[in-house]
Order: C-alpha cells, then sequence, then structure tokens
C-alpha cells in the first residue's frame, strides 16, 4: 500500500530540491550512412536521424507526465563524423554539421553531439580536416557539439593533436567572439573518451554501441545536499552512507524513465549515466554540497578529498539502482554551470591548479572554465596535456572545456545564459610550455596499460 | 495499474470531492485516501486505479495540475511506479 513519507520524499525532491532527469539521450548509429558522395551521405544522415529521432521529444514529454519528473533535455550523438568524413576527404566537413543541424531543428531536440574525431593514437583519414573544420563548424550552427579523443591509458597521448587542439580551441572561441565565444563552450578535449555518454558537449555514439539506443543522464545535486543538511554532526563514512542511498533513489529514477523511453521509442535500453550535474540555478550545486560536507567556501584545502568521497559514494548508491550504468557516471565539476563554483571562482579561493586536482577524483575535467582571451594556443594545449596526463595515468576520463574570453581579461565575465550558465575570467599562470608543445610526438602509454 | 495523487498545501475543504469527481469522470477509481501532516506540509495522498480509464493519462494529469492553481494548491499526479522503484531494493 502507500507509503505517504517516501511520496512526500519523492515530491519534495523533485519540487524543492531540483531533482531531474537532465537528459535523454538517444544515440544513433551512421556507419550506414557513409558515402563517397557528401551530398548523398549528408541526406542519409539527415534521413535516418529524422526516421530514428523523430518521436524523440514527444516521448520525452510523456513521460514527464506520467512520472511528474522533469526531463530537462532531448538529445541524440551520433557516430563521430570523422569517420563518415573519410569517405569524402576532399569535401568540406562542415556540410555534416549543418546536416546535423537541419536533423536537430526537425526532432526538436537542444543537441546532436558527435562532431567528433578518435585520434589518441594517430591521425588517420578524415580526422585531420573534421578537426581543422571545427571552428567553423561550431559557428556556423547553433545546437551541434564537438569532441575529440586525443589520448588514452592504451595509446599514450598523441601530442601532435594536443599542440593541434590549443590552436582549434582558441579559433573556436574567436569565431564565436560576438557570442561570447559560445562556440569554445561545445567543444571538448578528451582523454579516455567513453562511447556511450549522454551529456553535452562529449556525447558522441560510439563504434562499438548498437545502431540505436537511448541513455538517460540523471542529475539532482541539490537532493544530496539537501540530505545532508539533515546530519550536521554526522560522520564522514555516515556521510557516504547518506550519499549512497540518495544516489540510489536518483539513479532509480533514470532506470525507470530509460526503461519507459525504451519501450515507447522502440529502442535498446543503452545506459544509466548518474552523474550529479549542477545548473546555475540556485539549490542545484555540487560546490554547495562540498560545503555542505564541512568546506568553508568550494576550492579550499579538503576540497578534493570531499569531492573524492562524493564521487566514489554517488556511484556505489547508483551501480545498485540500474542493470546498466555507464558514461561518465559520477560528480561534474563544470564552473561556469554551478553557482558555488561561479561564487568560489570570483572569491579567488577556487583555481585553475586546485580544479585540476579536483579533476584527478571526480568525472570528468576541466570544464566549463574561462580564461583570458589572450591565452596563447600552446597555453591551451599545456592545460589540455596536463588533464589528459591525469586521465592516462589514473585510467579514468579526463577533459578539457576551456573558453577563451576574447577580449576579457582576469576579473571579467563571459555570460552563455540559460544552462551554460556565467563565468568569472580566471587566472592561467604567464610562463610558456610553448617548446615542449611545439616538439609534438607522442607521450608513450604508461606502464600498467600493459595488462595482458 | 495505478496512480498516486498528491495534494500538498494549506487546509482544503471540497478538494476531497473535487479530487475524486476528476478521477470518476475520466474513469479512475479511488482504492485508498490517506491524510498527513509531514514538517509543515499538509498532505491528502489517493491512490487510483486507472486500468479502466476511457481517457489518456496525461489529460488526467492536466486536469488535476489545473484544479491545483485554481485552488491555490499543488497536485502531483503521478504513476506508481516511480515510488516503487525508488524506495525498494
Amino acid at each position: 500500500m502507500l507509503n505517504v513519507y517516501n511520496i512526500l520524499e519523492t515530491i519534495r525532491m523533485i519540487q524543492d530540491e531540483c531533482l531531474d532527469i537532465r537528459t535523454i539521450t538517444m544515440g544513433i548509429s551512421l556507419l550506414d550512412c557513409i558515402d563517397t558522395d557528401i551530398d548523398k551521405a549528408c541526406d542519409k544522415v539527415y534521413n535516418k536521424i529524422v526516421d530514428r529521432a523523430k518521436n524523440l521529444v514527444s516521448v520525452g514529454q510523456q513521460i514527464e507526465k506520467e512520472y511528474g519528473i522533469p526531463i530537462i533535455n532531448k538529445r541524440i550523438s551520433v557516430t563521430p563524423i570523422a569517420l563518415l568524413a573519410a569517405a569524402c576527404p576532399n569535401e568540406n566537413p562542415v556540410k555534416f554539421a549543418k546536416a546535423l543541424q537541419r536533423a536537430a531543428d526537425t526532432c526538436g531536440v537542444n543537441f546532436i553531439g558527435g562532431y567528433s574525431a578518435l585520434v589518441q593514437k594517430g591521425f588517420s583519414a578524415g580526422d585531420e580536416a573534421l578537426i581543422r573544420s571545427i571552428p567553423e563548424a561550431l559557428a556556423v550552427t547553433d545546437n551541434i557539439c564537438s569532441s575529440v579523443n586525443i589520448g588514452s591509458t592504451k595509446s599514450g597521448i598523441n601530442m601532435d593533436a594536443v599542440k593541434l587542439m590549443g590552436q582549434i580551441v582558441k579559433e573556436t572561441a574567436e569565431r564565436t567572439a560576438d557570442r561570447d565565444c559560445i562556440g569554445a563552450a561545445k567543444l571538448v578535449v578528451f582523454c579516455n573518451a567513453v562511447e556511450d555518454n549522454p551529456f553535452m558537449a562529449g556525447a558522441f555514439h560510439g563504434v562499438g554501441e548498437p545502431d540505436c539506443e537511448i541513455h538517460v543522464g540523471v542529475s539532482g545535486p541539490g537532493v544530496v545536499r539537501a540530505a545532508l543538511s539533515k546530519y550536521p554532526d554526522a560522520s564522514i563514512n555516515e556521510l557516504a552512507d547518506i550519499i549512497k542511498k540518495t544516489a540510489f533513489k536518483i539513479t532509480r529514477m533514470g532506470q525507470l524513465v530509460g526503461a519507459r523511453a525504451s519501450k515507447l521509442l522502440g529502442v535498446p535500453f543503452g545506459i544509466v549515466d548518474l552523474s550529479l550535474a549542477p545548473t546555475p540555478a540556485i539549490g542545484d550545486s555540487v560546490a554547495h554540497i562540498l560545503e555542505e560536507m564541512g568546506l568553508e567556501q568550494c576550492g579550499t584545502h579538503g576540497t578534493t578529498a570531499c569531492l573524492a568521497m562524493l564521487n566514489d559514494a554517488v556511484k556505489k548508491g547508483g551501480v545498485m539502482a540500474s542493470s546498466t550504468v555507464g558514461g561518465l557516471s559520477g560528480a561534474f565539476i563544470p564552473v561556469s554551470e554551478d553557482a558555488g563554483m561561479i561564487d568560489a571562482a570570483v572569491a579567488g579561493t577556487l583555481s585553475i591548479e586546485k580544479l585540476e586536482a579536483m579533476t584527478a577524483v571526480c568525472s570528468v575535467g576541466l570544464d566549463m572554465i574561462v580564461v583570458p582571451g589572450d591565452i596563447a594556443p600552446e597555453t591551451i594545449s599545456a592545460i589540455i596535456a596536463d588533464e589528459a596526463a591525469i586521465g592516462m595515468v589514473n585510467t579514468k576520463t579526463t577533459a578539457v572545456r576551456l573558453i577563451p574570453a576574447i577580449g576579457k581579461k582576469e576579473g571579467e565575465t563571459l555570460e552563455f545564459g540559460g544552462l551554460l550558465g556565467s563565468g568569472p575570467v580566471m587566472p592561467i599562470r604567464d610562463k610558456s610550455a610553448a617548446k615542449f608543445i611545439n616538439r609534438g610526438g607522442r607521450i608513450p602509454a604508461p606502464m600498467h596499460s600493459l595488462k595482458n | 495499474m495505478r496512480a498516486v495523487v498528491t495534494v500538498i498545501g494549506k487546509d482544503n475543504v471540497g478538494i476531497l470531492h473535487k479530487v475524486s469527481g476528476i478521477c470518476a469522470e475520466m474513469g479512475a477509481n479511488v482504492i485508498e485516501v490517506t491524510q498527513s501532516v509531514l514538517q509543515d506540509m499538509f498532505a491528502m495522498i489517493m491512490l487510483i486505479d486507472i486500468t479502466a480509464m476511457d481517457r489518456d493519462f496525461a489529460e488526467l494529469v492536466d486536469r488535476m495540475t489545473n484544479l491545483g492553481s485554481e485552488l491555490g494548491l499543488s497536485i502531483h499526479t503521478m504513476h506508481e511506479d516511480i515510488f516503487n522503484s525508488m524506495h525498494t531494493i
């Protein structure tokens, strides 16, 4: 029969604590759209996406009604477009971006991710052309996201790609300088990228995945914080237990929605990504969870330890709740998308160095960090290399989504609006790594990659 | 198949009558009603059977939500699966 307490708890989580499904993302393989004629390929891409995803938004809305859970975003991820560009070597891959944009418009989704290349060991056909076209692609489209995987634990780090990506990130920001450099907010550089991540901007549909599937990305930092706030005197392991139980409930919601979406869309259920993903809204901050644990402000000493515990407890609670947990799963720390992070950055408590340490223990990397507009491309590359090294050595995914604020410097702010929030320009070190970056080559895979 | 209608807010004379009226109109059968005060929230919770409903569940949700707005309360109408899945192993 009814358990009044559980029902009211669920409603309170949704109504007051910002519990929501952050995204349902349909992964679609475009491998059968490859064609040496780029116009034919683009038509096939458009048709396949629309065919599979035409009901995605309406099904999302139906599920929202059935369960009373907000589903904030409906999105699509596709096969890395470099694989399609490889078949049309003399063409401009931006045509694919435009086809994806048209598909996004028709389906009503707010992002399609997958304008991507995987170059962790080296460049193959299509890769370099795709990468060099990214600044234009992200300037002429609104709803396309791009990513490049430049390293892995097994392959090492492709330092030629790292050098190139520093330039590409800067150029992408420059091309959209009139729109708060929004292009750079849609571009992620990865190490150990995963094939089934439902969150943007790094989502793409890996080649090992099935033809079509539906993933769910849950969220709920507000729920976790509210749960912890009831226990001001609990020990740390007791807090870990509370987080686990809360993560269980949140993930179960994601599992339910995913299973229902799979049934209604007639598409296999992929994974639940149980990441705590903040938004700039009040009460939806990961930084505030860390502060609830007992830090005066996020970014001070102790932050890495708290985040390590939080990330681990979220995973443990979530794994029990779902048959297939995947994606990135853990805690996200995007600076511009988290009210607590923004405050901590503005106050000077949170620095890039601390964020770098935090990325060693949480799900992603240096995310939505605004840097001075005059940053040298080699410095961007060096930051990417640092992040990639953390990921490579620790066998985890790391990523960089840096926004060079063209024309702005430390102390100023970029405003993206909506879920992307706003970011203060953060200080960086002024000594150069250009000589190191300009050497090119590869950082070899670490010893523990030889596991066989 | 069952759903839970939760009315939250201030005291509400006649609300039970109005909510069960909508249920009856749309073919949903009321199984159980509970009232509770929990941490300053006054809540009336109704378990309803929607198997024999002759209209879309979404329509029921909309009508309940609108009723809530008219009366200055929040009325949530949710499929029971969400509660079962979140709170049991």
